[in-house]
This record gives C-alpha cells, structure tokens and sequence, in this order.
C-alpha cells in the first residue's frame, strides 16, 4: 500500500524505516486507549448502565457543541489576526503580534477565574459602574461563558498555523490573478484562502482538541463538557469505571471530528510548482480601514491579555498590602523551562517520521498512524496520566516517577501540536527538490538534513514553541508522573489556589506568564531573521 | 542551524538555572541552617510565626531532639492529598525529630487516591495522607490494621471502624453569611430548614466538591434516601446558587454575591488571612444536627509499603501533641486528640454536637453521586 506511491528505489527502505518508526510512535500515543479498555472492559454491567444514563448523552452534546462553537470563534479571530499581522501595513504589527499571541501564555484556569473576578456578576467591573447603579452584571458562567474563555485562549492556536502558511505563500499566485485584473477580496477568497486550507484544518483541530480536553475553563465556569464529567467521576467516587467509558466515549467523538477533518483535506497539493527564490509578497496597504482593524485588535488584547493580566496584578497589590511574604522559587522556574524543552525537543523529533510519513507516502495506513497520534490531545490530562501511572508503575517500575516518562507524557498529550505545525511546512516543500537532491547522489538522511529540514524550519519552531509552552501550563501529569519532589510553577500554582492563596498564586502565575512570554518572543524574533 | 541552536541554548540556561536553583526536592532533608537554628526557622515563612513559637516549644523544648526521640533514620514515601502549603512545614518538624527522611508527592485527594489505586502493589508509596474520609475509605482494603493504642488516642467519631485508617484533624460543616446582611439570629438550627421560602436564591452551594458530596452521603446514611432526594431538590427549587469550591463560595459571601453558602469552617479563615475585614462568619447548625458534621484528614500506612515502621512512627507523629498543635494553628482545623486547644476565634469541636454518623460509611460516594444527577444537582 505504502510501496506504491515511490518512485525511485532508495526510498523504499526510508519508507519501511518511516512506516515502522511512526507506527511504534503511533501505539505508544495510544497507550491510554488501551489503557481504558482494559477498565471499561473489566466493569461490564456497570459500564453500560453508565453509558445509558440520560447525563451522559446531554454531556455528549454539550461537548460537541462547545467544541465546534469555540472552533468557529477561534477561526473569526484568528484567521484575520494573521492576516493582518503578515500582511498588511497595519501600524505597529509586530507588537500587534507579540500580544495577540500572549494568551497562549496564560493557562486556562488563571483566565477564566480572571474572566470571574474581573467581569463576574459581583467582579471588579461591576464594583466600577455601582456608582452608576448597576447592582449585578448577568452572569458569565454556562455555555457562553466556557465558549468565550476558550475561544480567547485557542485561538492563537489558528493565528500561529496560519501565519507560517502566509509567510511560505508562493506570492505569484495572487501576482497572476491581479495581473488578470482581479479585485483583492476576490484574490483573498478565491486564491489565497484556499491556499491556506491545510493551515486552518490543522489549526481547527488543534482547537477543537484543546475545547475538548480543557478542564480548568469549564471548570471555573460552570459548563457540563466531557472533562468536567470525567474528573467529577474520579473526584467523587474513585471509581475509574464511569470515567473510563465517558472517556472513550470522548475519544469517538475525538475520532469522529478528525474523520471529518481528513474528508475535507482531499487531495490538493500545496507547493510551488517551479523551483525558484522564496520571496516576501508585498503588505497589503489598510487605508481607512486601519482604524477598525485596530480596534479588532484592541479588543481582543483587552480581552484575552489586559483583563487575566490586570487581575493577577490586583491579586500581587492586595498580597503585598497584607504584608505577605514571597519566597520566590526559581529552582521550580527551573524546572519548568527544563521539563518544557526537554518536552519541546522530544515531541518535534517523534513527530519526524510520522508527518514525513503522512505526507510523502499518503495512504490509508499512513492516514491511520497519523490520526492515532492525536487521541492523547483530545483526552483530559487526568486520564493520560493515570494511563501512564498505570503502565509505567506495573511494567516499566524502572522509569516510573522519572522525568523520563513524565517527557513522555508530555508528548502523548501534545504530540499533534508539533504534528500540524510540521504537515504545514512540510506541505509546501516541493518533494523534487528532495528527488533531485538524491538523484545527486546523496544518501536520504542526508538530503532531508541539508535540503528539508532548513526548509522545514518555521513549522519546526512553531511547533516546538507550542509544545514548549503547553508544557509550562500542564498540570495532572506533572502531579501524577513527575518526580517526588519536583515542582514546577504549575504545581505551585495548583498548590496556591487549592488553599485560596490567590495572592501567593499571582507570583508563579506571574513568573509562567514571563517565561512564556519570554520564549513566544525568542519564537518571533527567530521568525524574523528567516 | 539557528534553530538547534536556539532550542540548545534553551536547554543549556534551564540546566544552568535549574543547577543554580540547587536541590530540587526540598523536603527531602531539612537544610543545614533548619537544623542548626531555632525551632521558628522551619516556618519563618509563615506569616504567624509568633504562634508557631509557642507552640513547638511546648512540645520539644531542648531543639535538636536526638535527646528525646531516638532517631530512626531511614525513609519514608507519603502521598498527601493535603496542599504543600499546608503541610510542608510539618513534614519538616517530623524529619528533625525522627530523623527519617520525607519525599512527599502533593496532588488533590482524589486524585492521589486513584493513582494509588492504579499503582497496585507497585505503588511506592507508604503512607497516604488524605484530606477526606471518603478517599480514605476506598482505600481502606490496601491499609494495613493499625495499632489499637493509636486507634484510642482519638475519639472513635474520627476513626476507621475497621481500624485501617486514624482522623489527624476534623473539618467541620458550617453555613458562612455575609454580615452585613444577616445575623446570627436570623440564621436556621437545622440545614433542612434551608429548603423553605424565606432562603430562595440566599444561599450557595458547591455541589462537585467532595465536602458537600461527603454531607450529602451522611444525609442519606442517616434519614435515608428519601430525605436526601427531598432535600436536595428542595435547594434546587428554591434557587441555590452553583459554585466550583468551598472557596469561591467563601469569596463569593465576602463580597455580597450571594448571602451564605454551605463550606467547611476554615475557608473564612483563609480568607481573612488575606482580606482582614472579610465580611463574613461562619454560623454552626443546632446541636446534633446532620448540616455540623465534621469529616476528618487523615493517614493510612499501605500493606505495600516498604519502609513499614516509619510508616508506624509517621502515624503516631500525626496524633502527637506538637503535630496537634500545628493543626491548631496552621490550618486552623480541629484537633483530634484530647487536651490540645484550638484557636481561640473557631468554635470549639467539644461545644460541636455532631451527628451520630459513622464516617466509614461515607465511603458509599457512587450512590450520593447518582442521587445528585438524578434531581439535577450535578448532570
């Protein structure tokens, strides 16, 4: 099946060599679905009745619904955020684009206790208008509020996949049609957009997975997602029976919605078809109509940025006036950029064969392997940790509570974020130019060192600043699977809130936010030099 | 390459920082300066020192207590469902005075419970440190029995009747209101009483949090399901306002959201650590009254443990009177054992008439859960 689509003989083996590597990747990325079936499989009777109570078909619904409510929002946003931060001469884009991306900063469940203290029925804005008589604000929690708060944190997932699409985009595409007198909104839809397909599928399904698998948002406000049923099930009985079938339950409609998203990628290909220099298309000139576009941008920042921002800040102040004393824990900082890098390094070099398997060799198997790598994003973390607890504290006892296996986690959960980043770039690498580098003479691990990889590189930082920064948020598995002992500016975070140290929770809150940020800019200034 | 370039120069500054940032497990073994100086070094963090003082005093008055407790040496694996925050501080006393040395995992109750189930008998852990009798019920069948002359330290309210686990402190149920709208007059002796009309849409509750849910299942172990259902969809008809924890529902009374709200009593006091004039207090329900039960945090030693005798001398340690008296004053929790004073501004536990409830009984959360998505609580 695989064979097929090869054109000359030395790739044969890089394909055998490509299909087993990615699959042993692939069921290890699977691991936790083993995992379930083995406990939904010893409940029996209880499984079942678990799957027909009237709860968990609406907990089905909701989900589903949130997720797609939350992708949408995520693309109305994103996708022109992107576009007028690369190309347009919208005034001060870089900053622009530093602080659209901040939100991927903070973790969901500082914005949305954020989103609680400053706009909740009795938060901070309301305490502003009640000289004005304004007693209450409504109510943020439920459906639209888990919706917003996600929306304001997934949607840099869109903006940083499209953004490399753009940056690569063979401008003389749109040269051509504007040479045939085309109107620029009728280039951007029928030229452009559909150039961007494969960036937006891939940033979309990150959303989508990222809406599903959140606990910390639709905890703190309220809505009945999936994750929020399955952490309830452990919180409340430690039983692992309900949450084991609601889990799976999650994972088909995890299947359901990347099935869907593979029928809408169809065949297109996505590479310039004449070899020649890369070149930077021409910013579009905004006009009037910069004015608007600032002002989109202002709302978005005063919303997923300024507002958590503000709060923690207000938090540190009242911390401060109670005279609290700060032990500042720069050994956890530590251990947060330690653990995140090693993280961002892992994933990147297992999501290696898998992208370069899917798309140099597509077929179903390939398809398959791809696919079974993203379940572990769509799962909770609680249940990708007990997974690992599991397996690795029955049969691999030596890697148990190593860093080792608390990487691997990491990479079950995030692998897909370096996965799309990289099918992007490596989408719009003409594959002749790798045919030509072998007809040359020179062995496959060669020319995918000197000719793709320098190609690949954009798609390669993103990636890894994604993973490096989901790292930095993540919070189950780094409790379950890390170290005795090891602590990092997540579990501090976790430890403040948990006791309602809301002011010894701004300082580490504060601290990821900087690291993070300080990382997003290293990604920024590395995309400029390119 | 720039690019693995920039990822190593990542790598190298965490390491560097994190080598800079020295030993990564802090409560491993106390510091050299811990063990040289005054018995306040260990908590010169806390914001309360003076009270610490006191209270470590009265317990090990010669400092480095080699003289007094034999140390035993060794090591011991604790997975506590109680925060970092909260007991650090205590964990280190136990290494100066026993000379065994900690590694602690913090992680929520719940969560801890269910790792050391997964774990099997490979779990490394020796002892685990929950804050709620419920997780320490469903792991009541991988605790060993444990000595009765521990068991008897603490009232048999706050014991494991089958005698695998021991309460370390109680937490009590109590309504919070907000005082500028109400007080304590005005305020029902029975939690049953919050059904009727004069409470709709006043009063909060945290129906996921596993303190409700331990009440909820005391409701049922007690008058039985049909009260509870009665009950529970009583609050719902009479718009009880939804909240995610003891402590958003706490905040939440302190700023007027909503007028009181059903915690444990010690949430107010965390709170007016950090706002000192929180409008708010707790009102305890009438006496023997269901709404006063009081849960416990407490330990268990597992049959699997390795370091079995720490794991006995971690128990007692926890019953012992500096152990108490931390309690007392840290967590502002009540002790468990006879003859320690608890702070002066909470209620006294021997002035709490509780219910008549076994608390190993509140191991049964799957029904509670079931009857809590049933009338809609939860879905």
């Amino acid at each position: 099946m695989v064979f097929k689509h090869l054109r000359f003989r030395s790739g044969r083996w890089s394909a055998l060599f490509l299909t087993i590597s990615a699959g042993l990747i692939a069921l290890i990325m699977v691991l936790p679905v083993g995992y379930l079936l083995l406990r939904t499989s010893e409940a029996g009777s209880a499984a079942w009745a678990q799957l027909q109570r009237p709860s968990t078909l609406r907990v089905f619904t909701g989900s589903a619904l949130l997720a797609i409510t939350v992708t949408a929002g995520s693309l109305l946003i994103g996708l022109p955020l992107a576009w007028l931060t690369t190309r347009t001469n919208l005034p001060g884009a870089r900053i622009w684009l530093t602080l659209i991306m901040l939100p991927m900063a903070i973790p969901s469940y500082i914005g949305a206790w954020a989103i609680i203290a400053v706009l909740g029925p009795r938060g901070l804005v309301q305490q502003w208008l009640e000289p004005l008589g304004i007693e209450r604000l409504p109510e943020v929690y439920g459906f639209w509020g888990a919706a917003g708060a996600l929306i304001l944190f997934g949607y840099p997932y869109i903006v940083l996949n499209v953004r490399v699409a753009l940056r690569k985009l063979d401008p003389a595409l749109e040269e051509a049609a504007r040479s045939l007198g085309q109107r620029s909104s009728h280039i951007f839809w029928r030229i452009t957009l559909p150039q961007l397909r494969p960036a937006l599928a891939a940033g979309s399904l990150l959303v989508i997975l990222y809406a599903l698998s959140d606990f910390g948002a639709v905890s703190l406000l309220r809505y009945n997602s999936f994750t929020r049923a399955i952490y309830l099930q452990y919180r409340a009985s430690f039983d692992r029976t309900g949450a084991a079938v609601l889990s799976l339950l999650l994972v088909g409609l995890a299947c359901g919605l990347l099935a869907a998203e593979a029928l809408s990628r169809g065949r297109a290909r996505y590479y310039r078809s004449s070899a020649g220099v890369s070149r930077q298309p021409k910013l579009v000139g905004l006009g009037v109509w910069r004015w608007p576009a600032l002002i989109f941008c202002a709302i978005v920042v005063l919303f997923a940025v300024v507002l958590p921002i503000v709060a923690i800040v207000a938090w540190l102040i009242i911390g401060l006036r109670a005279g609290q004393s700060w032990n500042l824990q720069l050994t956890d900082l530590a251990n947060s950029l330690l653990a995140a890098s090693l993280a961002a390094l892992v994933t990147i070099v297992l999501a290696f064969p898998v992208v370069f398997l899917a798309v140099r060799y597509p077929s179903r198997l390939t398809s398959l392997i791809e696919r079974a790598t993203y379940v572990g994003y769509a799962l909770p973390g609680i249940v990708v940790a007990l997974a690992l607890v599991f397996w690795g504290a029955n049969y691999l006892p030596w890697a148990y509570q190593t860093l080792g296996l608390l990487i691997l986690a990491y990479a079950v959960r995030f692998l897909p974020q370096a996965i799309g980043s990289l099918r992007t770039s490596l989408l719009q690498i003409n594959p002749r130019l790798e045919e030509a580098g072998r007809s040359l003479g020179q062995p496959a691990w060669r020319v995918v060192l000197s000719v793709t990889l320098p190609l690949l590189r954009p798609g390669i930082i993103s990636g890894a600043a994604l993973v490096f920064l989901s790292t930095l948020k993540e919070l189950p598995a780094t409790l379950l699977l890390g170290p005795t002992g090891f602590h990092t500016l997540a579990t501090d975070i976790w430890n403040n809130t948990a006791e309602l140290r809301f002011s010894q929770t701004a300082l580490p809150a504060l601290l990821l936010m900087v690291a993070a940020g300080a990382s997003l800019a290293l990604l920024l200034a590395n995309e400029r030099k390119t | 390459m720039k690019l693995v370039r920039s990822l190593m120069l990542l790598l190298c500054l965490s390491i560097v920082i994190a080598a800079c940032g020295g030993e990564a497990t802090p409560t491993a073994a106390p510091a050299p300066t811990t063990a040289a100086a005054t018995p306040t070094t260990a908590s010169a963090a806390e914001a309360t020192a003076t009270v610490e003082v006191t209270a470590v005093a009265e317990v090990s008055p010669t400092v480095p207590t080699t003289t007094t407790t034999e140390p035993a040496g060794g090591s011991l694996v604790v997975y506590s469902g109680r925060s970092e925050s909260l007991v650090a501080p205590l964990l280190e006393l136990f290494t100066q005075e026993t000379g065994i040395a900690v590694e602690v995992r913090y992680g929520d109750t719940a969560e801890m419970a269910a790792q050391i189930l997964e774990e099997g008998d490979n779990s490394p852990a020796d002892v685990f440190f929950g804050q709620d009798a419920g997780a320490l019920g469903a792991l009541s069948d991988r605790f060993v029995q444990l000595d009765r002359s521990l068991l008897n330290l603490v009232d048999p309210r706050f014991v494991s009747s089958e005698g695998t686990w021991v309460g370390a402190s109680g937490r009590a149920r109590v309504l919070v209101y907000n005082t500028d709208v109400l007080t304590s007059t005005d305020l029902p002796a029975s939690i049953l009483d919050l059904t009727k009309p004069e409470w709709k849409g006043r009063v909060a509750w945290a129906p996921t949090n596993g303190s409700l849910q331990a009440f909820v299942t005391a409701l049922r172990v007690s008058q039985g399901e049909d009260v509870a259902k009665q009950w529970l969809e009583g609050m719902i008809a009479n718009d009880v306002k939804v909240y995610e924890s003891n402590s958003a529902i706490v905040k939440a009374v302190a700023s007027g959201e909503v007028d009181t709200g059903l915690v444990n009593h010690y949430y107010l006091f965390a709170l007016k650590k950090e706002q000192p004039d929180a409008k708010a207090a707790n009102h305890y329900f009438g006496n023997g009254d269901i709404g006063s039960l009081v849960n416990v945090a407490g330990v268990g030693v597992l049959k699997t443990a390795k370091n079995p005798e720490a794991a006995q001398i971690f128990a007692n340690y926890l019953l012992s009177d500096g152990a108490q008296l931390y309690f007392a004053d840290k967590t502002n929790e009540y002790p468990l054992v006879a003859g320690i004073i608890t702070n002066p501004a909470i209620k006294p536990l021997g002035e709490i008439i509780t219910p008549n409830i076994d608390l190993s009984n509140l191991k049964d959360l799957q029904g509670t859960l079931e009857l809590l998505q049933d009338v809609g609580a939860i879905q």
